[in-house]
């Protein structure tokens, strides 16, 4: 399909994918803070798993980057 | 592809912020183009362009600490020494705990990709500078050359057993076949989150940045606002770029262990 209509249902198709930023927001949000809680509780083992949470937010942030990829092929490839 | 033209600008055209904001003219997506550096329109294999610099520049910063910076082994070491033996011993210290002592023996390859992802993040911030590891394309040969060797590895150490990996023995036996499926898929995606994280973070920070440049550059007198929101994403970026190329590291110790021990 060309043309301008097509144009704009892309663009907004491209704007609805900031919704996946959300997502992963609550996603990354909900591990930093259970991190927080549960060092806080055990301080001595917190440094420990630091590495754990890391992995933990590049996976959840992992599904964010997918709707960025979404966006990227709306926005260039299609 | 209707709109592309041929050529080497990955990003180009309907980027800008732009034309309807009253002549105001931003284009984020401007400083990640690939333009050869000695002349001429065109980008083959061998043709020297923005990125070929960086990187050499980036090869060059960490042959600076690594090589030259710790040449004098001294027993109570200089400054440039003391920076180079802490990069060891944190990439040393995350393998051990993250892959295991077995591990150790990759340390090489490790250490190299987490020093070359970072200082292309830091030498990116570099005002005027290109990020290489901006562009999917580089950050995807990093991260298909992790996926590549570590799936050779897990079958060369394994043999047909690494595909045990695939195969949850704790679930129920109904279930494990459709959970296979759904490890073989996340298996095989690992290199396109891998690559697009790094990609995408660094590209949004710049952008970011450049965008809120351009505000100060529209708003006349009030145009500190601007500049101190670019200071404070400028040191919001400064930590990304070293978190970023922490979790690729950490990442490939983590696909790493998958080939070492694929028994869950």
């Amino acid at each position: 399909m060309e043309g301008e209509l097509a144009d704009m249902g892309r663009y907004i198709g491209v704007g609805l994918t900031a919704i996946g930023m959300g997502g992963a927001a609550i996603g990354v949000g909900n591990i930093a803070g259970n991190f927080l809680s549960g060092a806080l509780r055990n301080p001595a083992a917190a440094a420990g798993q630091t590495a754990m949470l890391f992995i933990g937010i590049a996976f959840a942030e992992a599904l964010g980057i997918f709707s960025f990829l979404v966006a990227l092929l709306l926005m260039f490839a299609v | 592809m209707k709109s592309r033209r041929a050529g080497p600008p990955v990003f180009e055209g309907k980027t800008d912020v732009a034309e309807a904001s009253g002549g105001l003219v931003i284009r984020p997506m401007d400083q990640f183009e690939v333009r050869p550096l000695f002349g001429g329109d065109t980008v083959g294999i061998f043709t020297i362009t923005n990125v070929t610099l960086w990187m050499a520049l980036t090869i060059a910063a960490v042959t600076l600490l690594m090589v030259v910076g710790s040449r004098g082994r001294a027993l109570v070491p200089t400054r440039s020494q003391s920076v180079a033996e802490l990069a060891y011993s944190f990439v040393y210290k995350m393998i051990e705990d993250v892959t295991g002592r077995d591990a150790v023996r990759f340390f090489p390859y490790i250490m190299t990709l987490f020093m070359f992802v970072f200082f292309a993040n830091i030498l990116g911030l570099v005002p005027f500078a290109f990020t290489t590891t901006s562009h999917i394309a580089v950050t995807a040969v990093l991260a298909l050359a992790v996926f590549i060797s570590v799936t050779v590895l897990g079958f060369v150490i394994n043999g047909a057993s690494f595909l045990r990996l695939f195969w949850v023995d704790s679930a129920p036996l109904a279930l494990r076949p459709v959970l296979a499926l759904i490890e073989v898929i996340s298996y095989c995606v690992r290199p396109v989150s891998h690559s697009i994280r790094l990609a995408g973070a660094m590209m949004a920070g710049h952008a970011v940045a450049k965008v809120f440049a351009g505000f100060a550059a529209a708003l006349g007198a009030a145009f500190f606002v601007p500049v101190l929101a670019v200071a404070a994403l400028y040191a919001l970026e400064l930590l990304v770029a070293v978190i970023q190329a922490y979790v690729f590291t950490i990442l490939t110790c983590v696909y790493l262990k998958d080939a070492l021990h694929p028994h869950h």
